[in-house]
């Protein structure tokens, strides 16, 4: 088992490295400059600012002494904010964009889950056809009108009561989560839904379920112990990915509900060309990823036993 | 209360004990988990208001600031010699009175402005702000705005040290500053936000973090900010250390939202969560709908086709340009394109509040009131193609932001040029850094471009065009423009400056340097208890310092 974590470890830093040279070129050979500015500045003005960013210099060069930092886990200092460094902000920002995103992924899982296995319990029945044209609906629909239409429904909602029951945007309190994490889940949950329909429907049948009704087990337990338990596995496969997603892909629901989060840094520095923004939150999210991948790959084995013993 | 009006009478006791019951289980189960606190935007007895801020400031620190909600932040918090009163009228700020000639001027600073801290704010202050802003490692964007000041361009460009430039303290409460040129307007930049002073010993002991937080600030202007959570809120709270506090009726100025999404603001607007809000085409209807009153005011910048001038270019033919300005109807364009209240149709590179001699420059120098012509148009397209050797135009390159006002726009003009003068248009759409390397690269025809003012002088518009300005981006060069601008940049008197601009207008008319197409204007909302919002064309806009909710 340790060696095992081991080489997914050793695999995971090859696929940062990997991410992180793609991204660098990628970023460099997109045209325009990151300096510019609305106003133009002198050509001195302009050479101090590429020498502070180490801009001068030939571009394989940059990419050796970005490495070398990236090692020491150094990003730099933004371009936009030319007195923050990369990495306060991924520090201030990614624990807001992770709690919204767990948030939304147990709202998403937990809604999957049972709405999933009631489709499939009801399969080709009233439940089912309701819940399953939601799923379509989810899954079609953008996540920004979602959570434009919800925030719509807070300020109904405070002036039907005539008193801020829920707040309309903003952070803080719990009380500020629910409706984006809501949002933001939705589109998983609707993911999530189908794909644990389709898998309790494989298990549904199984010889284990009729040995166990055999048992003369009650229906409950069959359905924990046995349905549940079995089909839950490539919902449990997906979810690491998802976490990654829903804690990236927030920038939109960031926005609209006024939360600092890293995704908006994520997205403006892309349009900012935001050199080192760029390179620390993609870096950073990349080793997000693999590593929920392989959490997953791990948590995998207690599910089922038979990937352990591989 | 809406609600209640349409919902019949037998309802409603039932509908106000369920919304009751509701509410009971909503209270339960969130004040055990939060501190929720019903917020209004504006409050009379605590005299605080919250606001929304479009995006997170990206550089508090002034003598680097460039970005106008940077700027908004900073007025509230900062002073400089001079400031805005709550009339727009320039007044003392840390300075108390001064004396300008045409070489120097000295100004003597009041005892009683305070830091934050305690520390009496001094003209060393002053002496150690202007050199970093100059001092070329600096990188300061706004650099330029000190040269009037003695010997800044030479150290700008690192041929001086920065202990050369022309401002001394004579003692702790003098400063003499030496100017390169006689600057009339020179008053007015000491109200700018790189001007404003900086304490050394402050500056020094954040080690590079000047103004990346709310703790790495010293303050000295009507607030300071007393809580900063990054792309969250930043808190201001009354500076009790101010000189002037009592003039100051707010205790506390809450930009409790940073967020650009305009419906989003509006929403929260609606909640009363807060109490301004900047609206847009989008928003606009919506706001119409929630019979909101909106206001609007004119943010004092021009946009305009801008040509590329340089040789080679299609769009360095006089009467090709002179085509596309007489087929292009301003009117038609506020009215059918821009569809917003506030805009006005662009008539002069300068806008209509710019001061002349006695009154309005516009209003003493009419820019003239040309009516689109089609057959002038078509005539002068015909003598373009003689010139040029053309059987046809080929198609015109425009390049635009990727907004979609500027796309609207771009489509309109196409369309326009097209059925009148079946010119073709090609629209080149860049996301913001890419437009700009295009423009400065002279990669294109014809670039929808604008111009904010800096500072209250025409001078801020009037070297646009000049052939050493780098924001001239399509390198007009025209040896009477350039003299004309060198006169109103050397004189103080009002008239020869002023006429000397008079001949600016009518050179980028005549010359069609660019075909004017609006002065841009803003609608906003803004709660009818805030009362003495200041809005302004030059510096921190909106501005909240002087404003007071009433009961």
């Amino acid at each position: 088992m340790g060696r095992y974590i081991l080489e997914r470890l050793i695999g995971g830093i090859i696929t940062v490295w990997f991410i992180a040279t793609a991204t660098f070129f990628a970023m460099h050979a997109v045209p325009g400059d990151p300096l510019m500015n609305e106003k133009a500045a002198t050509p001195e003005i302009r050479a101090n600012l590429a020498r502070q960013y180490g801009l001068d210099r030939p571009l394989a060069e940059q990419y050796l002494l970005f490495l070398s930092n990236m090692a020491k886990g150094d990003f730099g200092i933004s371009f936009t904010q030319q007195n923050r460094r990369v990495n306060d902000i991924i520090k201030d920002h990614f624990p807001v964009s992770a709690l919204l995103g767990v948030l939304a992924i147990t709202i998403a899982a937990a809604g999957g889950v049972v709405w999933g296995a009631i489709t499939a319990l009801y399969r080709n029945r009233l439940p089912d056809i309701i819940i399953m044209s939601l799923v379509i609906l989810c899954i079609s629909v953008p996540s920004f009108v979602f959570a434009a239409l919800g925030q719509l429904a807070l300020v109904g909602l405070n002036q039907w009561f005539g008193v801020s029951v829920l707040p309309v945007a903003g952070w803080g309190t719990l009380a500020h989560m629910l409706m984006p994490a809501l949002v933001l889940g939705l589109g998983t949950m609707a993911l999530l839904t189908r794909l644990m329909r389709s898998s309790m429907l494989d298990v549904i049948n199984e010889d284990y379920v009729r040995t166990a009704k055999a048992k003369g087990l009650s229906k409950t337990r069959i359905f924990t112990h046995h349905q549940l338990r079995n089909a839950i596995l490539p919902v449990v496969t997906v979810l690491g990915p998802q976490v990654a997603a829903i804690t990236t892909g927030g920038f939109v629901v960031e926005m609209i509900f006024a939360i600092p989060g890293l995704g908006r840094y994520f997205v403006q520095a892309v349009q900012q060309l935001d050199y080192t923004v760029i390179m620390g939150t993609t870096v950073f999210y990349g080793a997000f990823l693999v590593l929920m991948v392989i959490v997953v790959d791990i948590l995998y084995g207690f599910i089922d036993p038979r990937v352990r013993l591989r | 209360m809406t609600a209640r009006a349409r919902i019949p009478a037998t309802f409603q006791t039932p509908l106000a004990l369920m919304r009751t019951f509701l509410l009971l289980t909503f209270a339960v189960s969130f004040i055990t988990t939060s501190n929720l606190t019903f917020a209004s935007a504006v409050d009379a007895e605590t005299q605080s208001a919250s606001i929304a801020l479009a995006q997170e400031p990206p550089q508090l620190n002034g003598m680097k600031a460039t970005d106008q909600v940077s700027i908004q932040v900073l007025s509230h918090v900062m002073e400089g010699l001079t400031r805005y009163d709550r009339r727009g009228m320039l007044s003392p700020g840390v300075a108390l009175r001064w004396e300008i000639s045409d070489e120097k001027a000295t100004f003597w600073l009041r005892d009683n402005a305070r830091w934050s801290n305690g520390d009496p704010v001094t003209a060393h202050d002053f002496v150690f702000a202007w050199r970093t802003v100059v001092t070329p490692s600096t990188a300061s964007e706004y650099a330029f705005i000190l040269y009037p000041i003695k010997h800044a361009e030479a150290i700008n460009r690192g041929e001086r040290p920065a202990t050369d430039l022309g401002v001394r303290a004579l003692d702790d409460f003098t400063l003499e500053v030496e100017l390169e040129r006689p600057t009339a307007y020179f008053l007015k930049l000491t109200a700018f936000v790189s001007y404003f002073p900086v304490q050394e010993a402050f500056y020094q002991s954040t080690q590079g973090a000047y103004g990346a937080d709310a703790d790495k600030l010293l303050y000295n202007g009507a607030f300071r900010i007393s809580n900063w959570v990054h792309s969250a809120s930043l808190t201001m709270l009354k500076n009790e250390r101010y000189w002037d506090r009592d003039a100051i009726f707010l205790n506390k100025l809450d930009h409790a939202y940073i967020t650009a999404d305009t419906r989003a603001r509006l929403n929260l607007y609606v909640d009363d969560e807060i109490a301004f809000t900047r609206i847009d085409g989008e928003t606009y209807k919506d706001a119409l709908a929630n019979k909101l009153r909106i206001r609007n005011f004119v943010t004092g910048s021009v946009f305009f086709l801008e040509f590329n001038h340089r040789t080679g270019r299609v769009t360095d033919n006089l009467n090709l340009r002179r085509a596309l300005l007489a087929a292009f109807d301003p009117e038609e364009f506020v009215n059918r394109v821009l569809q917003m209240p506030g805009n006005l149709p662009g008539r002069s590179l300068f806008p209509v509040w710019l001061q002349g001699v006695e009154g309005k420059f516009r209003d003493e120098f009419p820019a003239s009131e040309r009516t689109p012509n089609i057959d002038e148009a078509k005539a002068y397209l015909e003598a373009a193609k003689k010139e040029l050797g053309l059987d046809e135009i080929p198609p015109l390159a425009l390049l635009v932001s990727d907004s979609p006002t500027a796309t609207k726009q771009a489509e309109y003009l196409q369309g326009l040029y097209k059925s009148k003068l079946g010119l073709d248009i090609r629209i080149d759409v860049q996301t913001f850094k890419q437009r700009l390397a295009k423009m400065t690269a002279g990669e294109f025809d014809i670039v929808g471009a604008g111009w904010g003012p800096d500072f209250d002088d025409i001078m801020t518009f009037g070297d646009l065009f000049a052939s050493w300005n780098l924001n001239n981006r399509g390198r007009y060069s025209n040896a009477n423009y350039d003299e004309a601008v060198r006169t109103t940049m050397n004189a103080t008197d009002p008239a020869i400056r002023m006429q000397a601009m008079a001949a600016v207008q009518k050179i980028v008319e005549e010359d069609v340097v660019i075909v004017p197409l609006y002065e841009q204007g803003v609608i906003y909302l803004l709660h009818p208890k805030l009362r003495g919002v200041r809005r302004t064309v030059v510096g921190g806009d909106p501005d909240f310092t002087y404003a007071r909710v009433v009961p």
